[in-house]
C-alpha cells in the first residue's frame, strides 16, 4: 500500500495532525478520493493547491499518475514558475 | 521514443540562427503596442494617488462629456467574481482578487491601483479625460514594511482575511494571509549536536521583472460579443481564460492572439489591461488599445516580494550541517499570494540535512500585488541561506565550495520538503566549478570571490503542438506558447531531429487560441520540456503516417516501411526493392494516398526534472565610493540536455544579469505618503552593458529521462545564486558582510564607514 506524507500544516488540519498514512490507491485520483473519504475537505484542498511528488518526481494536476505499492508519496504545495 | 544518445543527434545540440531573428533585428516583429485597427480608440487608466483609501464616489460625467471620449468604465461595469481559485496562469489565482486588481472595488490598496478608465479617439483626449474623472477618497493609514504589516496594530488591508495555516484558527482578520511550515527530523536536537551555531538576518527589497516592453493590448468586442484580443503576454490561453472570467464572457467567444513579447520573466502570467479594454470596447463598440507607460508598469504591475529571511545553521566542526532553520516573511502586496511556499521549499533544497525547520509568512501590504518573477520565491530564500552558508564556511575555516560538497544533495537525498531526489546534477555543478579554472585565478587588492548555489523545481504541464507536412515537403510546427526564450528554435530543432530533415525545412509558429489546443503559460521553465514532448510526439505520429503513405505508394504493408534520415525505406529485403521516398515525394502524392498529413498532440507533461546551479563571482570594491564592479562571473548549471546551446547560455547569462541588478541596485523608493519616487529606468537602476562582464557559462548535462531528448528547464535557476554570490564576494574583498539588498554604493560605503572604527579598535 502506498505511504503518503502530507507536507505543510494547511492540509494537516484536515487530518487532525496526521501527516503520514497508508492509502489503498493505484493512481493519484484514487488517492485524492480516498483521502477525501477519510478526511472530508482534504480532497478539495489537494485539488486546489497541492502537487504530489511520487518517488522524487513532481506531478501537478495529473490524476492518472500511477502509484506503486512501495511508492514514496509527498503532497506538497503547488508550484508556479515565472 | 527516447533520443538520449547525444552522439546520434544531428540537429539537437547545434546552434542554428533563430527563426524569429530577422524580424526582431529589423523591426518587423509585431509587439503588443504595434497593433492598430481601423476605428480604434485609445484607452487610459485613472489610478489611485493614495497607498490606501476608501473610494467614496466616482463621477465620470465631465469625462464622458469631453468631445472625443467614447466610453468610460468603472468597477460598476464589472461583474462580481466569486473568490474562487482559478488554475489558468501560473500558481492558482484568486479570481476575485485578480478582478479587483484590474479595477478597484470599494478601496484602493496601493498607489497606482486602477479606479476608472476612458476610451477616446486620441491618447491626448483620453489623458485629458482622466483629469475630468472626479474621485472622492477617504484616505486610510497604510503599511509598506513587511514586519510592520504583521503587527497587531497595523492598518488592515482586508477585513475578511484570517491567517490560513494558523492554529488555532484566528478570530481576527490579519495582514498575514498564510503561514507555511515544513519540518524534517528534530531541529532542537540538531542544534544541540552542533558545535557551531550561526543566526543571521537578511533582507531583500521588492524588485521588478523590468521587461523592456510595457504591458499592451488591443481588444475588439463585436456587437454579438465575439471578441478578439491582441496582447503581449506569457500565454494567450491565460489571457483568454482570465479575461473571460473577469468580464463574464464565454471562453468560446474570445480569440486571443499572441503578439511578440518583449520580456516577461513571470510578470506577464496574469492580466492587467485586457479586461479593462474589453469593457471599454464593449461600451464604445470600437476596438480599444491600452499601452502602459513605464511609470504605470512600476506603479501597478507586480514586482516580486521584498522579504526578511532569518537563518539559523548549526554544524559540527567537520563541516556537517546538523540543524537548519529559516523563517521567511514575504510581501504579497495588496492581495494574498507571495511566492513564500516556494521560498520555503527551495530554501534548503540543494542540501542533505537531517534536521530542518522552515516557516513562511505571506504578508499583505499597500504595495502592488506581487507577480511571478523567475524562480518565484527561490532567489529570496537563497540569498539568506547561501550567504549564511558562506558565513558558516568562514566560521569553520572550511572552503565554501568544500562545505557545499560535504552537505550537498545527491541522488537519494531526502529533500527538506520531503521528496527523495533522483537524477539531479547539483554535485556535478560543484565538480565543474572546481574544474573551471576560475577558482585558480589570482585576485588583486580590494577584490574578492564569492560562490553560491541555487535550486528551482522547473515545471511541466499542459501543452499542445501540431506538425503539418506542407505540399512541398516542408514542415510547419505550431505551438500554443509564446516564444520568450527561443522556443520556436528549439521546437523546430526537435521536429527536424525526429523527422531527419534539416532545421531550415521546419517553420515554427506560435498559434492563437483558435488554431492550436490549450497550452499553459510560458513560465516555470516548462516550454522546452512540455512543449518539446508535444512536438516530439507529433513528429513521431507524422512519421507513422508517412510510413503508411509510402506503403500505399509501394503497395506493401506499413510494417514493412522504416523511416530514417528523412526518408522512407523498405524495412528489409523481404519488403521489396524501392527507391527511398523523402518528404517532398510523399507530400506530392498525399492527396492520392489519403489526404493532408499532419498530427497534433495534447499532453500534460510530468517529471520535469529539477535545476541546480552553482555560480562564482569576482568583484572589486571601490572603498571611496562603495561602487562594486563585477570583474568576472561564471555560471554553472545542470541543463539536462541543451537543445540549442546558445539559447541555454543566453538564459543563464540573462538570469545572472538580472540577479546582479537585484544584488547591487534595484529597489523601490517610496515617499512618506507611500508614493513611488523612482518609477522609471533612470532612477530604478537595472544593469546596463558596462555593469556586467561577459558571463561565462558551463553547461553540465545530466539528461532528464522523462524528456525524449533529456531536456530540463533552464530559464529560472540562473537568477537564484547571484545575490548571495555577489554578497559573498564583497565579504571576501572587504571583510564586511552585507546582509541587506541592494548592496548599492551608498550602503556599501556606509558599511565600510561603520566598520572602520571596529577595525581600528581590533588593530
Amino acid at each position: 500500500m502506498p505511504r503518503v506524507v502530507i507536507s505543510g500544516e494547511a492540509a494537516r488540519r484536515f487530518t487532525g495532525g496526521v501527516s503520514e498514512l497508508e492509502v489503498e490507491a493505484n493512481n493519484f485520483r484514487r488517492l485524492i478520493l480516498e483521502l477525501d473519504r477519510r478526511f472530508p475537505g482534504l480532497g478539495h484542498q489537494i485539488d486546489e493547491g497541492m502537487a504530489v511528488a511520487i518517488d522524487g518526481e513532481i506531478y501537478q494536476d495529473a490524476y492518472l499518475a500511477p502509484l506503486e505499492p512501495g511508492s514514496e508519496i509527498y503532497l506538497i504545495p503547488k508550484i508556479g514558475g515565472g | 521514443m527516447s533520443y538520449l544518445e547525444k552522439e546520434a543527434l544531428k540537429v539537437v545540440g547545434t546552434r542554428p540562427v533563430r527563426p524569429d531573428g530577422v524580424d526582431k533585428v529589423t523591426g518587423r516583429a509585431n509587439f503588443g503596442a504595434d497593433m492598430a485597427m481601423p476605428g480604434m480608440l485609445w484607452g487610459k487608466i485613472k489610478r489611485s494617488p493614495y497607498a490606501h483609501a476608501r473610494i467614496v464616489s466616482i463621477n465620470t460625467d465631465k469625462a464622458m462629456a469631453l468631445p472625443g471620449v467614447r466610453a468610460v468604465t468603472t468597477r460598476a461595469d464589472f461583474p462580481d467574481v466569486p473568490p474562487e481559485r482559478a488554475h489558468i496562469g501560473e500558481a492558482p489565482a484568486n479570481l476575485r482578487d485578480l478582478s479587483r486588481n484590474c479595477m478597484a472595488k470599494g478601496k484602493v490598496l496601493y498607489e497606482g491601483h486602477a479606479v476608472a478608465a476612458v476610451a477616446a479617439t486620441s491618447p491626448a483626449i483620453a489623458e485629458r479625460a482622466l483629469d475630468l474623472i472626479e474621485v472622492e477618497y477617504e484616505v486610510l493609514p497604510y503599511v509598506m514594511d513587511v514586519e510592520a504589516a504583521m503587527g497587531p496594530e497595523a492598518p488592515l488591508l482586508h477585513d475578511d482575511i484570517f491567517t490560513a495555516g494558523a492554529d488555532p484558527k484566528p478570530a481576527k482578520p490579519s495582514n498575514i494571509a498564510k503561514i507555511v511550515r515544513f519540518n524534517k527530523g528534530d531541529i532542537e536536537a540538531g542544534f544541540r549536536e552542533a558545535e557551531v551555531v550561526l543566526e543571521r538576518r537578511y533582507t531583500t527589497k521588492p524588485v521588478h521583472q523590468a521587461y523592456i516592453e510595457p504591458h499592451a493590448c488591443v481588444v475588439s468586442v463585436a456587437s454579438d460579443g465575439q471578441t478578439t484580443i491582441w496582447s503581449s503576454s506569457q500565454g494567450q490561453f491565460m489571457v483568454r481564460g482570465y479575461t473571460s472570467r473577469i468580464v463574464g464572457a464565454d471562453i468560446a467567444d474570445i480569440r486571443a492572439i499572441p503578439a511578440e513579447i518583449g520580456g516577461g520573466f513571470g510578470g506577464k502570467t496574469i492580466v492587467y489591461l485586457e479586461p479593462v479594454a474589453y469593457m471599454l470596447s464593449k461600451k464604445s463598440g470600437r476596438p480599444v488599445k491600452i499601452v502602459m507607460s513605464r511609470e504605470e508598469v512600476f506603479r501597478a504591475s507586480g514586482p516580486t516580494s521584498g522579504a526578511v529571511v532569518e537563518v539559523k545553521l548549526g554544524a559540527r566542526r567537520d563541516g556537517k550541517i546538523v540543524g537548519a532553520q529559516v523563517v521567511l516573511k514575504y510581501q504579497a502586496g495588496a492581495f494574498p499570494g507571495s511566492p513564500v511556499n516556494q521560498g520555503c521549499m527551495c530554501a534548503f533544497a540543494a542540501y542533505d540535512l537531517p534536521n530542518v525547520s522552515v516557516t513562511g509568512y505571506d504578508v499583505l501590504s499597500n504595495r502592488p500585488k506581487v507577480a511571478a518573477y523567475r524562480a518565484p520565491g527561490s532567489p529570496i530564500s537563497a540569498f539568506g541561506v547561501e550567504s549564511c552558508i558562506d558565513e558558516l564556511a568562514h566560521e569553520l575555516r572550511i572552503d565554501p565550495l568544500k562545505l557545499r560538497e560535504v552537505n550537498g544533495a545527491r541522488d537519494g537525498t531526502k529533500a527538506a520538503h520531503g521528496p527523495t531526489w533522483v537524477n539531479i546534477g547539483y554535485q556535478r555543478t560543484l565538480e565543474a566549478a572546481k574544474a573551471s579554472g576560475h577558482l585558480n585565478t589570482r585576485l588583486g587588492p580590494n577584490q574578492g570571490r564569492g560562490i553560491a548555489s541555487g535550486f528551482w523545481f522547473n515545471a511541466g504541464g499542459e501543452s499542445s503542438a501540431a506538425v503539418h507536412v506542407n505540399e512541398d515537403g516542408t514542415l510547419s510546427v505550431t505551438c500554443g506558447h509564446p516564444d520568450i526564450g527561443g522556443s520556436r528554435a528549439s521546437m523546430a530543432m526537435m521536429v527536424a531531429e525526429v523527422l531527419g530533415v534539416p532545421f531550415d525545412r521546419v517553420r515554427p509558429v506560435v498559434g492563437d487560441t483558435t488554431s492550436i489546443g490549450f497550452s499553459a503559460v510560458t513560465g516555470g521553465s516548462r516550454v522546452t520540456f512540455a512543449g518539446g514532448a508535444a512536438v516530439t510526439r507529433s513528429a513521431e505520429k507524422v512519421i507513422e503516417e508517412l510510413k503508411k503513405r509510402a506503403a500505399v505508394m509501394w503497395d506493401i504493408s506499413p510494417e514493412a516501411v522504416e523511416w530514417r534520415d528523412g526518408r522512407a525505406y523498405p524495412a528489409g529485403p523481404n519488403a521489396g526493392s524501392f527507391e527511398p521516398l523523402d518528404l517532398s515525394a510523399i507530400a506530392a502524392k498525399s492527396g492520392r494516398t489519403g489526404g493532408p498529413i499532419s498530427a497534433e498532440v495534447q499532453l500534460n507533461a510530468q517529471g520535469q526534472g529539477p535545476g541546480f546551479a552553482t555560480h562564482i563571482c569576482d568583484v572589486e570594491v571601490d572603498k571611496e565610493t562603495g561602487f562594486v564592479k563585477i570583474l568576472r562571473y561564471t555560471a554553472i548549471q545542470d541543463v539536462g540536455r541543451a537543445i540549442h546551446p546558445s539559447y541555454v547560455e543566453g538564459q543563464m547569462q540573462g538570469g545572472v544579469a538580472q540577479g546582479i541588478g537585484w544584488a547591487l541596485n534595484e529597489e523601490y523608493i517610496y515617499d512618506k505618503d507611500g508614493r513611488l519616487e523612482n518609477p522609471g529606468f533612470l532612477d530604478y537602476r537595472v544593469p546596463v552593458a558596462p555593469d556586467v562582464p561577459m558571463i561565462d557559462t558551463i553547461m553540465v548535462e545530466v539528461p532528464n529521462p522523462r524528456h525524449p531528448f533529456g531536456a530540463r528547464g533552464v530559464g529560472e535557476v540562473p537568477i537564484v545564486p547571484p545575490m548571495a554570490a555577489v554578497a559573498n564576494a564583497i565579504y571576501d574583498a572587504t571583510g564586511i558582510r552585507l546582509r541587506d539588498l541592494p548592496m548599492s554604493p551608498p550602503r556599501v560605503r556606509a558599511a565600510i564607514d561603520a566598520s572602520e572604527p571596529l577595525r581600528a579598535a581590533a588593530e
